[in-house]
């Protein structure tokens, strides 16, 4: 791909035609789709939620309509075990022929496998649907936790962290975090927050941060001498919150679909996901009372892409990158954001639409649950991945061990 | 024995050493691999600096020992207590399919029994308790592990149970008790002095196996145990799957320091059986007879069996229901809408796996029973034992925790081109399998009758005849019971089917594991039920078919125990 490209380039140079890239590209893109014909792609993605693995499966039924191509979706119960299955190959010295030919990723997962030099690629912008997509509008799509994607992934999925509430039992949720500190103290028993280094814990720790940092522009830089400073107003924070938090903070939920469940059960009052769209999903499938209801944060809340990206020894990268296309199709996109299907948000530029692709969007139903991108606020930008893991090294210090 | 005058078979010498190649190569390679690149300095140094180690190990400890110790007592009081009484019968059919249920769902299923928004609590809610909302109280995860102790205890008391039934026709129990009984011993204390010690003799190994699960077991304690800390085993899980790979040296060091701690559990058991013997000894000195204890004994038994067995099937009917339910808030007893929609949107799903799934098992249950089979022919025959006891190596695939060993399986399994496919899933099961068949199948084999055999070639039966006419014939019910538990320890594989299969092979298991960790109990429920419908059918076939093929000779309906 990189000659290719290179080549591209020398073209555009030589000829001084602007457009030249584009038409080899085209030709590329038809190699590609011949060579992906009749192919398995076998994608990684996360396998606990029965709406996204149906999703896949649709997504699979378009593939083999469309081009040829078989998906099959391999049901990860983490992300890590795809990484840690291509390190695995390299150690063993296969370089080719691997067993995962797409991974669902982003984050501290993308940033060990592109360490490691273990991706194909750059490859997605070179998509045909790559246009499309609002890199303008939605910076996260190149720009993974601070880390440059450089083409290595594409995105298939926005996601920015959203507070649930059952408005049954509790009508006026707190709008600042301030407010929802003074709401937990007062409610003891009812927040809780999955346990780091869960990344939906993570996250919740870093929305915090982001409200109590003298300076949170600081985030976007790795974290430095000054880190315990920095973070001091965290602990300060949390140590305020446990007494009264669920299980006196004494048991922490494992993970995003456990603290649903105990929003589900009545155990907390309040819970969050990263998934605007979570709460209207969840109702329409009858996992949740239809009262919930979804806010943020005064100050906007923390917002970041899913990605798929292609290991380095991928059986059949032609037929993986025509996946990674699909995904990036707009009637994909605007399933996706059904909120009867999952309510992931798109991301696409509905503007570079044409009319008949923008009125899939333009037809959607917001969901009971769901905030309008109006009142969503701003997404703020993940903080660079070195914070992230000193927080959890510290949370695991601090309160990993019970007294 | 029947040493001389037989024509060596068709390389019945070979099988034990074929049989100890399959137990031991995959082990000892795996853990050589496992170790070999993160074991270093700098993993013992990291998990030397996690403050939870001193806690995680403490657990780890106390959940493992203090769980078998209870489900072997109480496996104990049943044999001693219930056995000759009609109780029995239900009891047994009660538990033997239990066997079968998958840790995991057992795990979930007794959780949302007994959590604060649990069943239990929302049978009682409002009317008896006043809650409206779940109270915030710590069951689950409590910081003992008590929960998860129950979970294991309810868990392991079938497998001891069916393997303490197992081996009980050897040691000639009614007679000893008889001859107890005239000496004026009370039935506990008669039990205790005169069959539990061959009995024990024979439960060692499986109880040493139930001990080393105990202390590995991660989807347990990820569910019911404590998280700060949790268990080793479950950290050593979570360092495998930290998303930037750094936690690998520790999760290395880690699976070491578990395998230690197994050996090291192991060796204190092994003690804490010499001061047992001694104080049964000094009871019996004293010449206490004991009668006092047998109706609390009795009574205990019957209490303990019947209300584990009860607590197991509560929890799987509360998973069924949930597979059926719509919206269940609390405090509902019982779910506002049911509807068969999930089942009919994951069967085609369901029927895909379910189909692999019981192919895999098949295969891997079969060549273990090949296996087994031949090697007991074989020491039969030539009274052939290979050098190192294979009783003793046929653990080593259960004490070695599966995390130290798989990730250097998979090297050498990805070095030989051999992994990716069903076949390969299949032989990494057969290493797992094996240990239980032959556990299983062992004691009833050696258990029987030597007269038998002896009369029949006196009387000119050829060994290959002995086999087939006599000896497996005899066994059915025995080897219908070590296929069942086959089945349900291939059907259980987790870890090997994953990373020997690179994913390419989704079984019941891995599909389920990765639903729980969406937590959505409709789905759990759904696929923990078809996960426990294929051993289930094995251990139902293994209860009937006896009474169907021994319709009219009623001492072999149930195993030779009669």
């Amino acid at each position: 791909m990189l000659t290719r490209r290179h080549f591209g380039q020398i073209t555009l140079a030589g000829a001084g035609l602007l457009l030249a890239g584009r038409p080899a590209l085209a030709a590329d893109w038809q190699a590609t789709l011949a060579a992906a014909q009749g192919k398995t792609v076998w994608w990684h993605a996360w396998g606990g939620d029965p709406k996204i693995n149906d999703f896949i499966a649709w997504v699979g039924t378009l593939a083999q309509e469309r081009h040829g191509v078989t998906l099959e979706h391999v049901k990860l119960a983490a992300t890590a075990d795809a990484v840690a299955r291509v390190l695995a190959e390299r150690d063993a010295g296969q370089t080719t022929g691997g067993a995962v030919d797409l991974i669902w990723i982003n984050g501290e997962n993308f940033a060990a496998m592109q360490a490691q030099g273990l991706l194909h690629g750059p490859f997605a912008e070179d998509l045909p649907n790559w246009p499309l997509v609002d890199v303008a509008g939605k910076p996260a799509v190149v720009t993974d936790f601070t880390l440059p994607t450089e083409g290595r992934e594409s995105p298939w999925a926005m996601a920015q962290l959203v507070f649930e509430h059952d408005s049954a039992r509790l009508p006026v949720p707190p709008a600042t975090l301030a407010a929802l500190k003074t709401w937990i103290l007062a409610n003891p028993g009812r927040f809780t927050y999955p346990q780091p280094p869960d990344y939906l814990g993570l996250t919740f720790l870093k929305q915090v941060l982001y409200g109590v940092m003298a300076d949170p522009a600081l985030l976007q830089a790795p974290a430095g001498a000054d880190y315990a400073a920095q973070v001091a107003p965290l602990w300060d924070f949390l140590d305020a919150v446990h007494p009264a938090l669920w299980r006196s903070a004494r048991a922490f939920p494992a993970s995003e679909p456990a603290l649903g469940q105990l929003l589900a059960d009545g155990e907390v009052d309040i819970a969050f996901a990263f998934n605007p769209g979570r709460a209207s999903a969840e109702i329409a499938a009858g996992n949740l009372a239809d009262t919930v209801r979804t806010f943020v944060l005064a100050g906007g809340t923390i917002g970041n892409a899913s990605f798929v990206a292609i290991p380095f020894n991928a059986a059949e990268p032609e037929a993986a990158q025509v996946v990674a296309n699909l995904l990036l199709d707009p009637e994909v996109q605007a399933r996706a954001q059904d909120p009867a299907i999952l309510g992931f948000q798109t991301v696409l530029n509905l503007n570079a639409l044409n009319a008949a692709d923008r009125a899939r969007f333009d037809g959607l139903a917001l969901g009971v649950a769901t905030l309008p991108p109006a009142a969503l606020g701003p997404a703020l930008l993940e903080p660079h991945a070195s914070w992230m893991t000193r927080i959890a090294e510290d949370w695991q210090a601090r309160y990993g061990v019970a007294p | 024995m029947t040493r001389a005058a037989v024509p060596p078979g068709i390389g019945w010498h070979l099988v034990p050493g074929l049989t100890l190649a399959v137990l031991v190569l995959p082990v000892l390679g795996g853990l050589a691999a496992s170790f070999a690149p993160g074991f270093g300095p700098q993993g013992f140094a990291r998990i030397m600096d996690w403050p939870g180690l001193a806690g995680a190990v403490r657990l780890s400890l106390v959940t493992g020992i203090g769980s078998t110790l209870i489900a072997l007592g109480l496996a104990a009081l049943i044999l001693a207590m219930l056995v000759d009484r009609p109780v029995f019968g239900l009891l047994r059919r009660l538990l033997s399919p239990l066997l079968a249920v998958p840790h995991a769902a057992a795990a979930l299923g007794l959780a949302f029994l007994i959590a604060p928004s649990g069943w239990i609590a929302r049978a009682l809610s409002p009317w008896a308790t006043g809650w409206q909302v779940p109270p915030d109280l710590l069951i689950l995860n409590d910081p003992f592990g008590l929960a998860l102790m129950l979970g294991l205890v309810a868990k392991e008391l079938p497998f001891l149970l069916l393997m303490g039934l197992a081996a009980l026709p050897a040691c000639d129990a009614p007679r000893r008790l008889t001859v107890a009984a005239a000496l004026g011993h009370g039935r506990l204390a008669g039990f205790a002095h005169a069959v539990w010690p061959p009995l024990y003799a024979r439960l060692r190994l499986p109880v040493l196996a139930v001990l080393a699960y105990a202390m590995t077991t991660v989807e347990m304690a990820a569910i019911l145990g404590p998280s700060l800390p949790p268990t080793l085993s479950l950290q050593v899980a979570l360092w495998m799957s930290d998303p930037g790979l750094r936690a690998l040296p520790a999760a290395a060091a880690g699976a070491a320091l578990q395998f230690a701690l197994v050996l090291g559990a192991m060796a204190l058991w092994l003690l804490a059986e010499r001061a047992a013997r001694g104080l049964r000894h000094g009871w019996l000195w004293r010449g206490s007879r004991g009668r006092g204890l047998d109706g609390a004994a009795r009574w205990l038994a019957t209490v303990a069996g019947f209300g584990l067995a009860a607590l197991l099937i509560w929890s799987l009917a509360g998973l069924a229901l949930w597979s059926l339910a719509g919206l269940w808030p609390f405090p509902a007893a019982l779910p506002d809408q049911i509807s068969l929609h999930l089942w009919h949107s994951t069967a085609p799903a369901l029927g895909q796996s379910l189909g692999l799934t019981l192919l895999i098992a098949l295969v891997a249950t079969g060549a273990a029973l090949v296996l087994v089979l031949g090697c007991l022919e074989a020491e039969t025959r030539h009274g052939q034992r290979p050098f190192i006891p294979i009783e003793t190596l046929v653990y080593l695939p259960l004490l070695v925790p599966q995390i130290a060993m798989l990730p250097g399986l998979q090297m050498l399994a990805l070095g030989a081109g051999f992994q990716g496919h069903w076949p390969a899933v299949a032989a990494a099961h057969l290493v797992f399998v094996l240990p239980y068949v032959f556990l299983s199948l062992a004691p009833a084999w050696r258990g029987m009758d030597r007269r038998l055999p002896l009369i029949a070639a006196s009387l000119g039966a050829s060994p290959a005849r002995i086999l087939w006419r006599l000896r497996l014939p005899l066994l059915v019910a025995p080897i219908l019971t070590a296929v069942a538990l086959g089945l349900a320890v291939s059907v259980g594989q987790y870890l090997p089917t994953l990373l020997i299969g690179g994913g390419r092979v989704g079984t019941l298991t891995t599909e389920a594991v990765a639903l729980a960790s969406g937590g959505n109990r409709r789905l759990i429920g759904a696929w923990g039920l078809a996960q426990l419908a294929l051993p289930a059918f094995g251990f139902a076939l293994a209860l009937g078919l006896p009474r169907l093929i021994f319709r009219n000779r009623r001492a072999l309906r149930t195993g030779g125990q009669g």
